[in-house]
C-alpha cells in the first residue's frame, strides 16, 4: 500500500528562516567581514555577494565531550603489517590515530565560511543609513500611486466581493419584487375564504391553483442575483514623495593622483549604490571640475580620465546653476564633494563663501571629502581650513578626512547615519 | 517476464510498479513493514532537511541555519553529495526521495528506505520501546508552534537563550531505563493547560509563612542530600527542580528534552540499522533481477551504487572517516546469513547454535533484540574481522607510542571483537556526568559529577556547557570530577 506524493511544488525555503536566524545571531561578525571585503573589492565587483567567515570557536555549539589524554583503544579497519604488540609513533596533532569523527572538537579550527547573496550582502553594507533631513511634502509626478478605498462597484474580481453589500442588494431585491406578488396573493386569499365559505368549490379549486403559481412564482425569485453583486472599489490615487537630488562633485584635477581618484571614485561608488538601492526616485548629477566644472553622465564620471588645474569655485557654481535650473522647488538637494583641497589663490576662500551664501542654504546636506596621501602629516589644507569655518556655522554640514581605502566605508557611514542615533 | 523499465527516467506510474513489486518480494521474505509513504523532492528540499535532521516539521533554531549553510556550502561545491533519501521513524513511514535520482536509485532507495528502515523501525525493540511512531509527527507540530508562540511572547532572543543551553545538554537529556507515555498534540496541550490551572489554583502566598513543626525540621534534615541518588538525566532534572524557570522555558526543556529521547535510540543502532536496510536492498533487488523483473543494466547501475557505499577505505587512506556503518553492518547481516546457508567448521566452532539454522529467522531476531554494542559483540565473526583486516590500537598515557594491542588472528579475535562493541556503546561516547547534589535548603546550587573511567578527561567545552546550565538553573552550578572515588581535577563552577 503506497502513499505517493510529489513535495516538489512546495518550494524550498523551508530553511530560510533558520537561516535568517544564524546570519542575525551572527551580525556583527558578518559586518566587520563586509567592511573588510569593502576594502579589498575592485570598484567593479562592490555590488557583488560575497563569502563571510566566521570564527569557528564563535558558532560552536558545546556539549560535554572527552577531550585528550586518558587509557583507551581503538580498532581500525585495514591492518597491513601490524602484529600484536607493534609500537607505532603518536601522529602528530591528533588525540591518537585517525580516529575520524570521534576525537571531540580537538582537531581542526577552520573558519565557517559562507556565501552572502547579494541581496544580503548590500542589506547589511547599507543597514542603518539614510538620507539626513529628507522631506516627504511634493506631490509627485505621476509615478507614486495609492490605491486607497472608493466605495463599491458592480464589476470586480470575485477576491473583491463584498458580501454584505450583496446580500443587502439581495434581499432589497427579493423584497420589491415579491411585494407585488405579496398583494395579489393577499387578494386571491381573501376570494379564496369568500368562495370556500360560498361554497362554489370550482371557483375555490381555480383560486387555490391561482394562489399555487403566485406562490411558485415568489419562489422562483433567486436568492442571489446577478445584479446583486457588489465589489469593493479602489481608486489609484497619487501619492507624496519625497524627491530629491544628489550632486556627486568629484575634483579630477592634476594634484589628485591615481590614489585619491580611486578613494574618491569608492566614496561615490558606494553613494551612488546606496542612493540607488534604498532610495528609488532620486536624481543624480555628476559633475566633475579641473579648473572649470563639466557635468557629465555616469559612465564618463566613473570610469573617463581627465587632467587639469583646481578651481573649486568652478564646480560649486555649476552645481547652483543646475539646481536653480532644474530642481527650483520642490526638491531635497543634496551634494557631496570630494577633493584633495588643493586649491589656490583666492579660490578656497571664493569657494566657501559661495557655499555658505548660496549653496547650503538650498541644500539639505552637504558632504565634503577630503582625501590626502596615507603618508601626509598634515591633513589640513587651504580649503579644509575655509570649509571647518563653513561648518562651525552650519548644520547641515559635514567634512571627513580619508587617507586609506579602508577608511572609505567607515566615513561614509559616519556621513549618513541614521539620525536617531 | 519482461523487465518493468529500461532506461533512466522515471515516473509515477513505474515508482508503483516498482514498489509494488519489492512489496512483493519483501513479502515473499516475511519483512513487516509500517505504511509507506514516498515524497518526492528537489535537491535544495533535500538540504532543507539535513538541516533538522531530516524531520519534516522543526522549530525554528540558528543552529539549523547554520547546518543549512554548511550543507548548501558543501554541496555547491561538490565538496559533498546528497544522500538519495531521508527517512522518517514514523507511522506510516515517510521517505523522501530526490526528483535527480535515476529509475534504478529509485528503487534502490525504495528497497533500501521503504522496506529495510521500515522494518527495522519496527522491529528493533530500542525503537518500539523509546519511540512513539505514530504520535511523533503530531508531536513536533506542537513543538513548533509551542516555540513559536513563545516566541511571540517573550521574544526570539528570550527563546533561544534557553533553546541554546538545552542543546547543550541534549546528550544528557535521555532517559535510558524508562518508557516515556505516548505523545500526541491534543493530549499534550491538554496536558498543559492543566498543569497550568492547578499550579495556578495552588498557590498560596500565605504558606510561606508558617511555622515549621518538629516533624517539618526532622524532614528537612532528611532532605539534606538531594536527589537521593545521582540523577543521570539532567534536563528533567532541571524540568523538574530549576528554582528560577518560568513554565514556558520548563516547557522548551521538555522539547528539547523530548526530541533527544527520540534520537536515542538512533544512535545506538546505526550499524544495525543501516546494516539492515543495505542487506534488504541488496536481497530485494537480487531476487527482482532473479525473476527477470529489472534487466542487467539496472543492475550494473545499482551495483555500482551499492559498492560505493558499502566501500570501507583502510585506517591509513585519505578517504578514512572512521568505520562505514553501511559496511560494517551490511557484512555482519550478509555474513550472518552465510553462517546460516554454508557453514564452515570454524563458524561451527564459534557460533555453533546458528550454523545450519533458518537465516531469515536467525536475521529477524537478531534485528529485534539487539543493538550496535550487543550485535558486534555477539555476531561479528572471525572471518569478517579477516575480511575487514580489524586490528586494535592501544593509547595509554603512561606509554610514549601507541601499541597494536591485538589483531585479526586466532588469539586477538575475541578482544578485538570486545574493543569493536565497546567502540560502538553508546556509554562511552557520551561522558558520564550525573546530578549529585541541589542545595535546596541553601544557595539553592546544583552540583554535577562527572565520572571519569580510565583519566580520560572532559574537554575544555565542558566550561561553556556549565555556563549553559547555570542559565537553565538560574542558581550557582559546579562540576566536578571524580574517579575511583576520589575527587581529581579542577572543579569547573559558575557562579554568579
Amino acid at each position: 500500500m503506497l502513499h505517493l506524493i510529489d513535495r516538489r511544488p512546495n518550494g524550498r525555503g523551508k530553511s530560510a528562516v533558520n537561516r535568517e536566524r544564524f546570519l542575525r545571531r551572527y551580525k556583527a561578525q558578518i559586518e566587520s567581514a563586509v567592511k573588510k571585503m569593502v576594502g579589498e573589492r575592485r570598484l567593479s565587483d562592490m555590488e557583488q555577494g560575497g563569502e563571510v567567515r566566521v570564527p569557528k570557536r564563535d558558532i560552536s555549539e558545546p556539549s560535554f565531550g572527552f577531550g585528550r589524554g586518558g587509557d583507551r583503544e581503538f580498532v581500525l579497519p585495514g591492518n597491513r603489517e601490524y602484529v600484536a604488540g607493534d609500537r607505532i609513533p603518536r601522529p602528530e596533532g591528533s588525540g591518537g590515530g585517525g580516529r575520524g569523527n570521534q576525537g571531540g572538537e580537538g582537531g581542526s579550527e577552520d573558519d565557517f565560511v559562507f556565501s552572502l547573496s547579494r541581496e544580503e550582502f548590500m542589506q547589511i553594507f547599507f543597514d542603518d543609513l539614510e538620507l539626513p533631513n529628507l522631506a516627504r511634502t511634493e506631490m509627485g509626478h505621476t509615478e507614486r500611486k495609492k490605491s486607497v478605498r472608493a466605495g463599491y462597484s458592480k464589476s470586480g474580481v470575485p477576491s473583491n466581493l463584498s458580501v454584505i453589500r450583496t446580500l443587502r442588494q439581495s434581499l432589497a431585491r427579493r423584497i420589491a419584487l415579491s411585494g407585488g406578488i405579496a398583494r395579489e396573493a393577499e387578494l386571491v386569499e381573501a376570494e379564496f375564504a369568500v368562495a370556500v365559505a360560498a361554497g362554489h368549490a370550482t371557483r375555490a379549486a381555480e383560486l387555490h391553483g391561482q394562489l399555487d403559481r403566485l406562490h411558485r412564482r415568489r419562489n422562483r425569485l433567486p436568492f442571489l442575483d446577478e445584479v446583486d453583486l457588489r465589489y469593493r472599489n479602489r481608486v489609484w490615487k497619487p501619492e507624496p514623495i519625497a524627491r530629491a537630488v544628489m550632486f556627486c562633485l568629484m575634483d579630477v584635477s592634476a594634484s589628485m593622483d591615481e590614489d585619491k581618484k580611486d578613494l574618491a571614485k569608492r566614496f561615490f561608488t558606494l553613494l551612488y549604490l546606496f542612493l540607488t538601492r534604498k532610495y528609488g526616485e532620486v536624481d543624480l548629477i555628476f559633475i566633475r571640475h579641473t579648473d572649470d566644472a563639466e557635468e557629465v553622465d555616469e559612465d564618463t564620471f566613473f570610469h573617463n580620465t581627465r587632467s587639469g588645474g583646481t578651481v573649486v569655485y568652478s564646480a560649486l557654481e555649476l552645481a547652483d546653476t543646475i539646481r536653480a535650473e532644474r530642481f527650483a522647488s520642490g526638491w531635497n538637494v543634496y551634494a557631496a564633494q570630494a577633493s584633495d583641497g588643493d586649491a589656490f589663490g583666492a579660490d578656497p576662500a571664493r569657494s566657501a563663501r559661495f557655499l555658505r551664501e548660496k549653496l547650503l542654504p538650498a541644500t539639505r546636506y552637504y558632504t565634503y571629502l577630503e582625501l590626502a596621501a596615507p603618508d601626509s602629516q598634515d591633513h589640513s589644507s587651504t580649503l579644509w581650513a575655509e570649509y571647518e569655518r563653513v561648518a562651525e556655522a552650519s548644520a547641515n554640514f559635514a567634512m571627513r578626512h580619508a587617507t586609506k581605502r579602508e577608511e572609505i566605508y567607515p566615513v561614509f557611514r559616519e556621513l549618513f547615519k541614521k539620525e536617531s542615533q | 517476464m519482461s523487465p518493468i523499465s529500461t532506461g533512466a527516467d522515471w515516473d509515477f506510474e513505474l515508482l508503483e510498479r516498482y514498489d509494488t513489486a519489492i512489496a512483493e518480494v519483501a513479502a515473499e521474505y516475511g519483512l513487516d513493514t509500517y505504511p509507506n509513504q514516498i515524497e518526492i523532492i528537489t535537491s535544495e528540499q533535500m538540504i532543507d532537511a539535513y538541516a533538522t535532521s531530516g524531520l519534516p516539521v522543526g522549530y525554528p533554531h540558528w543552529s539549523y541555519g547554520k547546518e543549512f549553510i554548511r550543507n548548501e556550502q558543501a554541496y555547491r561545491r561538490g565538496m559533498q553529495g546528497l544522500a538519495y533519501e531521508i527517512v522518517i521513524n514514523s507511522n506510516p513511514c515517510i521517505a523522501y526521495l530526490m526528483e535527480e535520482n535515476t529509475v534504478t536509485t529509485q528503487a534502490l532507495v525504495i528497497a533500501h528506505a521503504s522496506y529495510g528502515h521500515n522494518s527495522f523501525f519496527k522491529g528493533n525493540h530500542l525503537f518500539r520501546q523509546w519511540t512513539a511512531a505514530d504520535a511523533i509527527l503530531d508531536y513536533l507540530v506542537f513543538a513548533r508552534r509551542y516555540v513559536m508562540e513563545c516566541e511571540e511572547r517573550h521574544g526570539a532572543t528570550a527563546v533561544e537563550e534557553v533553546i541554546d543551553a538545552c542543546h547543550a545538554l541534549m546528550p544528557h537529556g535521555v532517559d535510558r531505563y524508562r518508557r516515556p507515555a505516548a505523545l500526541s498534540y491534543k493530549a499534550e496541550a491538554a496536558r498543559l493547560a492543566q498543569r497550568e490551572a492547578y499550579k495556578e489554583s495552588q498557590f498560596n502566598d500565605l504558606w510561606r509563612t508558617l511555622p515549621e513543626g518538629a516533624a517539618g525540621q526532622a524532614a528537612t534534615a532528611a532532605k539534606k542530600s538531594f536527589p537521593a541518588d545521582p540523577q543521570e538525566n539532567i534536563l528533567y532534572f532541571v524540568e523538574k527542580y530549576s528554582p528560577k524557570l518560568e513554565p514556558w522555558q520548563r516547557e522548551l526543556v521538555r522539547i528539547v528534552r523530548k526530541l533527544a529521547q527520540y534520537f536515542y535510540p538512533q544512535a545506538q543502532t546505526k550499524v544495525m540499522n543501516e546494516g539492515w536496510a543495505t542487506f534488504w536492498h541488496y536481497t530485494i533487488l537480487n531476487r527482482l533481477h532473479e525473476k527477470g523483473l529489472v534487466d542487467d543494466g539496472f543492475m550494473l547501475e545499482f551495483l555500482k551504487s551499492h559498492t560505493n557505499v558499502i566501500a570501507q577505505p583502510g585506517f591509513d587512506s585519505k578517504a578514512y572517516s572512521g568505520i562505514n556503518p553501511y559496511a560494517l553492518g551490511f557484512s555482519m547481516f550478509r555474513d550472518l546469513r552465510r553462517i546460516c546457508e554454508n557453514p564452515d567448521a570454524e563458524d561451527r566452532e564459534w557460533f555453533p547454535e546458528l550454523a545450519g539454522s533458518d537465516w531469515r529467522v536467525t536475521l529477524d531476531f537478531a534485528m529485534r533484540n539487539f543493538k550496535d554494542e550487543s550485535f558486534i559483540a555477539q555476531y561479528l565473526s572471525p572471518r569478517l574481522m579477516r575480511d575487514f583486516h580489524l586490528f586494535a590500537v592501544a593509547d595509554h598515557v603512561s606509554e610514549d607510542t601507541l601499541r597494536v594491542d591485538s589483531i585479526h588472528d586466532e588469539r586477538g579475535y575475541r578482544r578485538v571483537r570486545k574493543l569493536l562493541a565497546t567502540q560502538h556503546a553508546q556509554e562511552l561516547r557520551v561522558p558520564d556526568v550525573q546530578v549529585v547534589r541541589y542545595d535546596r535548603d541553601g544557595d539553592r546550587s546544583l552540583t554535577l559529577r562527572h565520572i571519569r573511567r580510565r583519566g580520560r578527561p572532559l574537554h575544555d567545552a565542558a566550561s561553556e556547557v556549565v555556563l549553559h546550565l547555570r542559565r537553565l538553573w538560574g542558581f550557582p552550578v559546579r562540576l566536578e570530577t571524580w574517579e575511583d572515588d576520589i575527587r581529581v581535577g579542577d572543579v569547573v563552577e559558575c557562579a554568579a
